[in-house]
């Protein structure tokens, strides 16, 4: 260890001690790469530390470097911590990590959440972890009772002597334990002795859920504290000329108005008198270069785009012979509209800034990239700015803003209040406040071989890239091509001899981000969808092609069949409905899924059920597995079904749920989903599960009705019998 | 001045009439387990009920609840012993759980009116309550498993 390194350990001792109560016990673990994570040779070591802390009162906090956005990490860390050191289950609670490196995503070398990557990173390190403080806590036990630690044995939070009896309680040993070496190698559990991991446990935060407890960002209220709302301009890009706040001022609890550099705030004893406030703002706009998009020329753009050679992000064999000597050809164009992200709890930030330090408490999964937006406008060091990561109501991407815009402008708000202050955005600021799923186009030409087999498969895709101009380029965009937009299509793992892809990357002033599964949420329902026409001008069953087509493929066939299986592909149904079927690979997992729909005279879908296989590797609650694949299925129908956001002369033409609706209860299909069991490392669950619901329904329309869709969101218009 | 009991205990505050209900329980009352999703009554996130029927609070002017009983989700049980809150935990509805202080107001009515409700029944009295992660299909199992335990215990 070198002197920097434990220097670096002993501070942590500190400010462990310091986080209050108890004892931390300070995990470090030099050199260590996670092995099996470790695709870049070149990668820096991961400094590892403090992930549990063990209280003389006999609590186990487990510190989760990862937020809580609803996909159960607050449950399943703990579980693989706890899988090693072997606590009591029912003494655990969690809590959110400050920033610091050695919180960082053991791939993405930042703190933060995203990419279904939770449990795949950490499945290695919170085991260690355990395992690491167990060892340490048997020591100190067999230490003070002069026995070799190989005579003890870890149960439910004692160290117990096996063959005096003697037990020793883990809050009494945390002390002793602390100041033993951490040991060098950490030898962990073969899988099939896991006590926890693999067996579906109830969630921890369940009850503060049902109570009204749990603490989202929303729900911090600080001493002083004031609330603002934001007046932003109408247009992307635009910026405030001038504006006058006396009919604001007037307003009864407003206390101040303030320019910040995305527009001007109105602060407010409350959310209320601060809404008022803002209505009542009379505010002039450059509204810049951003008026020229609409909607409608963009469709023009992006179709005559799309039928151009664009950049190659994959080629194999010679696609362009293959299709001229096809026996059959066919070719489609698909699309899908910018999407807002949603999620329930609108996006707000509490700043409390001082001369020497800032607090900030925000449902945020960006904390570095955060805390150094936050420090750069509050002209202090990113360590004098302390993030608290209070629960998230939903994320689903939007609050891994690269640009760090919800708190970079509530710092600004802030640092010009000269207040605390919580900045809330409204319904409307959501919905018309951009970062959205980027508006796709994809266009298709599928060669068929005299049997009706696909031969060659060309696909160009036309869509704003998301990394380009943001910390992610260097690690996501190569020789122009953004990995997001091509994933799901570059990757295809059918075999089909010929194949290219293309890629056109236009620009605008619509600012666009990941959302839910983000590249695979266009292609996953296009290539499915495409796929589909592809049988069926092949004169194949949608699912038997899929089957010839994975054959090199055993984990995504087998979730394939299980899929058709539990879903009685092939056997008849009720009049009026009919099955659709589709697989997609995103996320390192392998998804099938079969939707069970109806079509009504004014066109209306009725998704009657849909049935989900997936492999996602070694599950660690697999109830949380269920539950991620049954809402990123109600996700993506209110993408196929539901949503889009489209603009005139550069203005958002949605609002609120009215013309933004979600789907409900009413239209809420029976779910089913099964899980291939596997030992193999775990692979993404938050997002996998929504891209293959729109191909699967649109499969189902075209069964149904004969019409094929091509547009998302399914308009009842397109599809009316009458 | 406004008088009314939130959970049982008597407030009075001095926001003016016009201010929706929702504000006032978060910002001035402090109890903060009542959402904000839309301000426009599309989301149910801020139910709350106002002499045994379910409100969407931000929609509510504050004067509505003068000399009435406001409940709160902190107000349904003081121990998470309600039927709907066990049978949340038992089946874990909640995923980001946001949303989840306005599903159970609004099905707690449902039981209270009707203690066998049928899907129709709860796609009916639930489909003003946006659940953005998908708990859908849980909200369902869980309110088919409170009724249950509501009738065992009744039967006791």
């Amino acid at each position: 260890m070198s002197a920097a390194t434990e220097m670096k350990r002993r501070e942590f001792l500190k400010a462990g001690a310091a986080l209050g109560g108890g004892l931390l016990i300070s995990l470090y673990i030099p050199e260590f790469v996670p092995a099996a994570r470790a695709a870049d040779p070149a990668a820096k070591p991961v400094a590892l530390n403090a992930f549990v802390r063990i209280g003389t009162d006999e609590s186990v906090t487990v510190i989760s470097n990862h937020s809580e956005m609803g996909q159960g990490i607050y449950t399943s860390l703990p579980m693989l911590l706890n899988e090693e050191l072997e606590a009591d289950w029912a003494r655990i609670r969690v809590e959110s990590a400050p920033v610091d490196a050695v919180y960082n995503h053991t791939v993405f070398g930042i703190m933060m959440t995203g990419g279904s990557t939770t449990t795949n990173s950490e499945y290695d390190r919170f085991r260690k972890m355990g395992a690491m403080a167990r060892i340490m806590l048997v020591g100190a036990a067999a230490q003070s009772w002069s026995v070799d630690p190989q005579t003890c044995r870890a149960e439910k939070g004692f160290v117990i002597h096996t063959s005096t009896g003697r037990r020793a309680s883990y809050g009494s040993l945390a002390e002793a334990a602390s100041k033993i070496t951490p040991p060098k190698d950490i030898p962990l559990k073969d899988p099939k002795d896991f006590t926890l991991v693999g067996k579906p446990m109830h969630r921890l935060d369940t009850p503060s859920k049902t109570n009204g407890t749990a603490q989202f960002g929303l729900d911090v209220y600080i001493p002083g504290m004031l609330t603002a709302v934001v007046a932003r301009a109408p247009v992307f890009g635009g910026k405030v000329v001038s504006f006058n706040a006396d009919k604001a001022k007037a307003v009864p609890g407003v206390v101040n108005v303030v320019q910040v550099p995305s527009g001007v705030a109105v602060i407010a004893k409350g959310f209320w008198p601060a809404k008022l406030g803002r209505e009542k703002l009379e505010i002039t706009w450059d509204e810049g270069p951003g008026t020229a998009v609409s909607t409608a020329d963009m469709r023009e753009k992006f179709s005559a785009l799309s039928k151009t050679p664009g950049l190659v992000a994959r080629k194999v064999g010679d696609p362009a012979t293959a299709l001229a000597g096809s026996a059959k050809t066919i070719t489609a164009e698909y699309e899908v509209p910018y999407l807002a992200h949603c999620m329930m709890e609108p996006l707000n930030t509490v700043v409390d800034l001082h001369e020497d330090r800032c607090e900030i408490w925000s449902g945020t999964q960006f904390q570095t990239g955060d805390r150094a937006a936050a420090a750069k406008v509050a002209g202090l060091k990113p360590e004098q700015v302390k993030i608290h990561t209070t629960l998230l109501g939903g994320g689903f991407g939007r609050r891994a803003n690269p640009a760090s815009d919800f708190v970079t402008e509530a710092t600004e708000v802030a640092k010009a209040a000269k207040a605390p202050v919580k900045v809330v955005w409204t319904r409307e600021d959501d919905i018309r406040g951009g970062w959205y799923r980027p508006m796709w186009y994809d266009h298709f030409a599928a060669g068929l071989d005299a049997s009706g087999n696909p031969v060659a498969w060309t696909h160009t895709i036309v869509g704003q890239s998301i990394m380009t101009g943001t910390m992610f380029e260097s690690f996501g965009v190569k020789n122009g091509i953004d990995s997001t937009s091509v994933e799901g299509a570059a990757d295809i793992l059918y075999g089909i001899p010929n194949l290219q892809v293309d890629l056109h990357s236009p620009k605008n002033e619509v600012p666009v981000q990941w959302w839910r599964s983000v590249g695979h949420s266009h292609t996953g329902f296009s290539v499915e969808a495409f796929l589909n026409e592809v049988a069926h001008a092949g004169g194949k069953d949608p699912y038997q092609l899929r089957r010839t087509l994975l054959a090199g493929q055993p984990r995504m066939l087998a979730v394939l069949d299980l899929a058709a299986q539990k879903a009685n592909w092939g056997s008849a149904l009720p009049a009026g409905r009919a099955r659709g079927i589709a697989t997609h690979f995103s996320f390192d997992s392998y998804v099938a899924q079969v939707a069970e729909v109806s079509v009504e005279k004014d066109g209306t879908v009725r998704v009657h059920r849909v049935v989900a296989a997936v492999d996602c590797g070694q599950t660690v609650n697999p109830d949380t597995v269920k539950a991620q694949l049954e809402g990123g299925i109600i996700f993506g129908l209110t993408a196929a079904l539901k949503t889009e956001i489209t603009l005139d002369r550069g203005r958002v033409q949605q609002r609120n749920f009215h013309d933004y609706p979600m789907l409900r209860m009413f239209e809420s299909p029976a779910i089913e989903v099964y899980i291939v069991p596997s030992t193999e490392h775990p692979t993404g669950v938050g997002e996998p599960g929504v891209p293959p619901v729109a191909p699967a329904v649109a499969n189902a329309i075209f069964a149904a009705t004969g019409k094929r869709v091509r547009r998302l969101p399914i308009k009842a218009e397109d599809l009316r019998s009458a | 001045m406004i008088s009314f009991t939130v959970n049982g205990k008597p407030v009075t505050v001095e926001d003016p009439p016009s201010t929706p209900l929702l504000w006032v329980i978060r910002d001035s009352l402090n109890l903060t387990g009542t959402k904000y999703g839309c301000g426009m009554a599309l989301c149910g996130a801020c139910t709350v009920h106002i002499d045994g029927q379910a409100v969407r609070s931000c929609v509510a002017p504050v004067s509505r609840a003068e000399g009435k009983k406001v409940t709160t989700i902190e107000g349904i049980s003081p121990d998470l012993t309600h039927p709907l809150q066990q049978a949340w935990i038992e089946i874990d509805v909640p995923q980001c759980g946001y949303c989840q202080s306005g599903q159970i107001m609004s099905a707690a009515v449902l039981l209270a009116e009707n203690s066998a409700p049928t899907d129709k029944d709860i796609d009916e009295a639930m489909s003003g309550n946006i659940c953005r992660c998908g708990t859908y299909p849980r909200i369902r199992r869980a309110i088919h498993r409170a009724a249950e335990i509501k009738t065992q215990r009744g039967a006791k």
